[in-house]
């Protein structure tokens, strides 16, 4: 069928609005990563000359490498006490009847309408009066709390496309109820829970705000380190680290499309 | 009038009775899934829960598998009371209708699953999973993932993995339905034949008539939580006890007709205005008054118009199916306005023709009027 002169323009218009879309998500990136390779102390754009100096400066700072650590650590136990604790939610939500459930969903997304720094300043304020010790531990508490509706989502969707004929097979061929979670239910949910675990860890790498109200020197993640960072100093080290950043999220992502091929993780296929 | 029909081979032996279902019911949510059921399936016996969807059948099937808990009722099997014993202490087999194979394992671990929940030696394990894929003829696909495989091969992985833990009853739930047709018919024969060389109890459950007219023993045949009639194929075929059996097994012509009188089976009744003596496979016929005449096609005769003691129609449409053609007749007298009978493709008279159809003398059946959708 020909097309209208009225179907060329939305054609058109359609395309130059999703190019504009898409640049402006990525035009920060774009942004601060030219900013980075500015050469002289100062954050500007466009930049004067080019140099990669922030970046050998990002790697030598010490707290930036420490509050790698920190975060590494924090969001691979964060993520993982989270998932157990999510995928355990997730079940009885799926599986079970009773009085207060829709309470309990309630109760475990809620960290979704409530703003992370209060959930900072509460912790904050209980640690205090419990005169428990600012360890790592700490922050993993108050980043499972704001990652778990995300695990217990993600979990419960893949729980409620799963086909329970494979649970009543494999119990018809004699296999007790530990058996079948072991061998046939969490296999195959397996996708759910990496893509679970996956955000957990990622929003917990990223998390700024109640991290801030609850970590001290020694522990602080390394968004804090960088916010301390460009209190103190305006040169472009912070935005070397921003994209040395976002390289290692995007690599994790493709390592994981790699091994677990992530349209499946995603749920996107 | 009992719904089950004794037959020949039928011997109340507690010892011939493998399953044995002792007043079930089941409800959910306050809707009636199954009303009290009666059933003993006799050991080594392809017994057939057939019936429309909702009729109960899948349930009771589930029931007997264990994956619903009876409201009332007890259920044996073995002589064993189950009615509380969770599935994976039943001891029974199951080929669920989209198979349920398991995708992250390989053929051979999928036959091999309900050898390694019963803790069998490795070795042991090992020749009977290469005994039952040989059964089903799937030796060569061990390795494969189901998703490699083709539908019919699939249902092969799911009966060789219900058969090799050497179940006690074999519980069939729709399995032909994903299957085309050529492919139906192919693996109907295979069940049938492993089945009875195994000498493997069975319960079928479908909607298809004809798969259950040639696979069973017997058939249950089941509609509104309720098992109608039970017996084998060929009395559910020629002595269905109830309209619903009459028109659910089978092509059915049913005449509105007058029941004038009656003695034991046999009957006056008019058609019409026709009148005609018939002889009825039933034992006792229902009151006199306003009657359904149930005949099969093939027991009807077309004649010329105006005949004496025939009905008369008029051809709607002839459809030729090869051997045969179905001519479609509009008849006053159907209770459904439509009447179907078989003549040979070449004696296919043209639409428009008045014509008269001959009813037999006996065989017919004389049922109670039912209203629309009830059950008598």
């Amino acid at each position: 069928m020909k097309k209208s002169l009225l179907d060329h323009v939305l054609d058109w218009t359609g395309r130059i609005v999703l190019t504009a879309i898409v640049g402006f998500v990525l035009l920060p990136f774009v942004v601060v990563a030219i900013a980075s390779l500015n050469e002289s102390a100062i954050l500007s754009f466009p930049p004067d000359s080019l140099s990669l100096r922030w970046y050998a400066n990002a790697f030598e700072y010490r707290d930036f490498a420490e509050g790698l650590v920190n975060s590494l650590k924090i969001a691979a136990f964060g993520a993982l006490i989270a998932l157990v604790a999510g995928a355990g939610f997730a079940y009885v939500l799926d599986r079970y009847d009773f009085a207060l459930k829709g309470l309990l969903n309630g109760v475990l997304m809620s960290p979704l309408i409530i703003p992370n720094f209060t959930i900072g300043l509460g912790l904050l304020i209980l640690s205090a009066a419990a005169s428990l010790p600012r360890t790592m531990w700490l922050v993993v508490a108050v980043h499972v709390i704001i990652v778990l509706p995300f695990v217990v989502r993600s979990v419960y969707v893949s729980l409620k496309n799963f086909e329970r004929g494979y649970e009543n097979a494999a119990e018809s061929l004699g296999a007790t109820p530990g058996r079948v979670l072991l061998t046939i239910t969490l296999p195959l949910l397996m996708p759910g829970l990496i893509s679970g675990g996956l955000f957990a860890a990622i929003l917990s790498f990223n998390e700024f705000t109640a991290s801030l109200f609850v970590v001290n020197q020694r522990t602080q993640t390394l968004p804090v380190a960088m916010y301390n960072y460009v209190r103190e100093y305006a040169d472009p080290t912070l935005a070397a680290v921003s994209v040395i950043y976002v390289v290692v999220v995007a690599v994790t992502l493709l390592a994981v499309h790699k091994l677990f091929r992530l349209e499946k993780v995603l749920n996107v296929e | 009038m009992s719904s089950e029909t004794p037959s020949p081979a039928s011997r109340d032996d507690a010892s011939e009775t493998a399953v044995q279902i002792d007043g079930v019911t089941k409800s959910f949510a306050g809707t009636v899934a199954l009303e009290p059921v009666w059933l003993k399936i006799r050991r080594g016996e392809f017994l057939t829960l057939l019936g429309p969807s909702g009729c109960g059948k899948t349930t009771l099937l589930n029931l007997v598998a264990g994956f619903l808990e009876a409201d009332n009722g007890e259920l044996f099997i073995d002589r064993d009371l189950v009615t509380q014993v969770p599935p994976h202490q039943r001891e029974i087999g199951v080929v669920f209708q989209n198979y349920a194979l398991f995708p992250h394992m390989s053929v051979a671990q999928n036959v091999a699953y309900g050898l390694r929940t019963r803790r069998v030696a490795k070795a042991e394990a090992e020749r009977r999973v290469r005994e039952t894929l040989e059964l089903v003829k799937l030796s060569d696909f061990a390795d494969r993932r189901p998703r490699q495989l083709s539908g019919g091969q699939q249902q092969r992985v799911a009966l060789a993995r219900a058969l090799v833990i050497r179940p006690r009853v074999l519980l069939l739930d729709e399995p032909f339905s994903a299957l085309d047709r050529n492919l139906r018919t192919a693996m109907q024969v295979e069940l049938k034949e492993i089945q009875s060389r195994l000498g493997l109890t069975t319960v079928f459950v479908t909607h298809d008539q004809s798969e259950a007219l040639s696979m069973s023993d017997r058939i249950a045949v089941m509609s509104r939580g309720r098992i109608r009639q039970i017996g084998t194929p060929s009395e559910i075929y020629d002595h269905p006890q109830n309209q619903f059996v009459s028109t659910f097994v089978g092509d059915a012509n049913l005449f509105a007709a007058t029941l004038v009188s009656r003695e034991g089976g046999a009957a006056r009744i008019t058609v019409g205005k026709t009148p005609f003596e018939v002889q009825t496979f039933q034992d006792a016929l229902p009151a006199p008054g306003p009657v359904s005449l149930f005949v099969r096609p093939e027991q009807c005769r077309l004649t010329e118009a105006g005949q004496p003691a025939t009905v008369t129609a008029r051809v709607a449409l002839s459809v030729y199916q090869g051997s045969h053609a179905e001519v479609h007749l509009d008849c006053a007298e159907a209770e459904e306005g439509r009447v179907m009978l078989r003549v040979p493709a070449s004696a296919a008279p043209k639409p428009g023709t008045d014509v008269g159809i001959e009813l037999p003398r006996t065989g017919p059946a004389i049922y109670a009027r039912e209203e629309e959708g009830e059950p008598a």
